[in-house]
């Protein structure tokens, strides 16, 4: 990457013919571009090395990582016509607009290149398939499970989520409580809203703490909430009595793991993310077939099944404790 | 260069002599190279398909440069046309919410561009404010508009026969917004070199009073140079709304700076008063050659806009090297 870097340089800018190194043409007989929102962001980051990880383990795949400078349809656009132009074999892609990249995409697929969305997804008559990180399901189960996980003796756990008309998150909450019943001992006292704003949440965290004495666990499946909660259960020392778990990022949340405010909480690993991306991406352009039912395999992360609209969830989302905190919260 | 392009000389060079020396020599020269750069590095660059793909990365932008030039030449600047376009492109995507036609959303583009440049003049030539503060206002003031519009929502199902204007060819690998590109390019090089309008530009550009005294009317110049400005970033709304299919609030931005740059990297003295529409058509695709050039071999957009920055100063200082060089 770095000498290519270099050569493009020179050729972009020397005005004698007689530098240019010539760029050898990849020996690997597949080249897969992985294309992000935009360079220099450490979830996307991370993900190419998760993309760097399925290509050694394919064997003959050389990853072209990639994307625009910010975040717009019509950066990612220039850079897929470039990649149509380099003739690449497959395109893995989280998009900055579902509609304005089909065009693009259309035509590389109709030029025979794989396409595949994953993370942030295409309209479908853009792509052959997408992999949304988790799923409602696996989400909403896995909320549960981290909380009942540290209570062996059951009690009381409560919810603070977003707002009160957050969709995403009343569609994990509506699906933890349909998970509630395989956790016995685990009941469900209240659910509150933080609205996603630190303080409201902090508040909101401290009225749980006051009504609900005996409250074993807080679940927030929102980041800022689940911050909010670990400083208000900190601040109020009730470390080691009130478990704060839920979805949360690991730069933020390192400092609650550390203390122990945190036992463990839950988010989607971009490494992962990036590896089933183009494990799928490489499958597909091999010939597996991309359609509704169809089951396809993504290396060490098992395979994924398509529902009606070809899209299909990787997998429950990833679950970061002390054991690994140090390890993620310099990505993301 | 333009303190001493002012300057009369004891001689005249040679016509030759003059146009080997020019900067539109020079440019094409860094064209040249910077094509055969490509060539050489890398092997998917020499092909019809892909070159066509690659106008796709100025087309739009040279439009705005051309009336962008004639604006910079005679001293003025407009920074809002990327603004114009999202708003454009949102009026259009309303339009069509509301079950409107390919020929009503066309106008509406226009429509929009041309009101929007008409508010941009009245400020600056009714009210005497400067144009950079004036447009720096619009720029922030025409996409809040857009933003407010549609907020993180997206207008989408234009019709399928107005995505013609973005995806359409005319001819084999010959997109429609090539062809307009090259028809708008040859009006503006008539109106600018041929026509009395263009030499009232260039004495605006030079000296407004003196202009003003000789009988031209200025603000009337400059008011509808601002009108073009902000009719040609209507057009160009129209060609990358229908390429992209969707409008968001944040569609083309950064695309006044890189408007600017095509201008300025064109020859055209940003004091105004000098440079030709023949250097921005070059500048338009040495720009589109180099993005797409890098883009070939993969490189971060972060290091293609430092070659473009270096690009820019390297030739503007070239010259400036040669003549102190010369002059020992």
């Amino acid at each position: 990457m770095k000498r290519r870097t270099l050569t493009s340089l020179t050729a972009g800018l020397s005005l004698a013919a007689g530098l240019f190194g010539t760029t050898a043409i990849a020996a690997d007989d597949m080249r897969i571009a992985l294309v992000v929102k935009a360079l220099g962001i450490g979830f996307f980051e991370a993900a190419a090395e998760g993309a760097k990880e399925a290509a050694a383990e394919l064997g003959g795949v050389e990853i072209i990582y990639t994307g625009p400078t910010d975040t717009t349809a019509e950066g990612q656009i220039e850079v897929i016509n470039s990649l149509i132009a380099q003739g690449v074999d497959a395109i893995a892609i989280s998009a900055n607009d579902p509609d304005a990249l089909v065009p693009s995409l259309k035509k590389a697929m109709s030029r025979g290149i794989a396409v595949v969305s994953w993370d942030s997804g295409v309209a479908p008559e853009g792509r052959q398939m997408h992999l949304n990180p988790s799923s409602t399901d696996l989400i909403g189960n896995t909320i549960i499970k981290l909380a009942a996980d540290h209570m062996p003796d059951g009690g009381d756990v409560a919810i603070l989520s977003a707002t009160a008309t957050a969709t995403n998150q009343n569609a994990w909450i509506e699906a933890a409580k349909k998970a509630l019943p395989s956790y016995p001992g685990v009941n469900l006292a209240a659910t509150v809203y933080g609205d996603d704003l630190s303080d409201k949440s902090y508040r909101e965290a401290q009225g749980l703490m006051t009504s609900y004495p005996d409250l074993k666990a807080i679940i927030a499946p929102t980041t800022v909430g689940i911050l909010a909660s670990c400083q208000a259960v900190t601040d109020a020392g009730k470390v080691g009595e009130i478990n704060v778990t839920g979805l949360g990022l690991p730069s933020e949340m390192a400092g609650c793991v550390d203390s122990g405010a945190t036992k463990s909480f839950a988010i989607w690993n971009p490494i992962d993310l990036g590896y089933s991306a183009v494990m799928l991406a490489h499958a597909i352009a091999k010939g597996a077939d991309a359609a509704p039912g169809a089951e396809i395999p993504m290396g060490r992360m098992g395979s994924v099944k398509l529902d009606d609209t070809n899209s299909a969830a990787m997998s429950d989302p990833f679950t970061y404790d002390s054991s690994n905190i140090d390890q993620f919260k310099s990505i993301f | 260069m333009t303190i001493s392009s002012r300057t009369i000389p004891d001689r005249l060079r040679s016509p030759l002599e003059q146009r080997l020396k020019s900067w539109e020599a020079l440019l094409l020269l860094v064209a040249i190279c910077i094509f055969a750069a490509n060539s050489f590095a890398s092997p998917y660059f020499l092909n019809a398909w892909n070159l066509s793909d690659a106008t796709f990365n100025f087309t739009e932008k040279a439009m705005i440069a051309f009336a962008m030039a004639l604006l910079i030449i005679s001293g003025e600047i407009d920074l809002s046309v990327a603004s114009i376009i999202a708003l454009s492109s949102t009026a259009m995507g309303a339009a069509v919410q509301m079950g409107m036609g390919t020929p009503i959303l066309v106008l509406i583009g226009l429509g929009v561009g041309l009101l929007c440049g008409s508010f941009n003049g009245l400020l600056v030539t009714r009210m005497g404010l400067p144009s950079i503060v004036v447009t720096i206002g619009t720029m922030s003031l025409f996409r809040g508009i857009s933003f407010i519009v549609l907020g993180d929502q997206a207008y989408r199902g234009y019709p399928s026969d107005f995505s013609w204007f973005g995806q359409g060819y005319v001819w084999w690998v010959i997109s429609f917004e090539f062809v307009l590109f090259m028809v708008i390019a040859a009006i503006y090089f008539v109106l600018l070199h041929k026509t009395n309008f263009g030499r009232a530009v260039y004495a605006i550009g030079n000296n407004p009073t003196g202009a003003l005294f000789s009988g031209i009317r200025v603000q009337r110049i400059k008011f509808i140079l601002f009108i073009l400005t902000g009719l040609m970033s209507g057009i160009a709304a129209i060609c990358l709304t229908a390429r992209l299919g969707s409008t968001r609030p944040s569609i083309a931005t950064g695309w006044e700076l890189e408007v600017v740059t095509m201008v300025v990297l064109g020859g055209i003295s940003i004091l105004g008063g000098s440079g030709t529409i023949v250097g921005v058509i070059i500048a338009a695709f040495v720009m589109g050659l180099v993005t797409f050039g890098l883009g070939l071999l993969n490189v971060p957009g972060i290091v293609m806009s430092i070659v473009i920055g270096a690009l820019l100063i390297g030739v503007i200082a070239l010259p400036r090297l040669w003549s102190v060089w010369r002059a020992r």
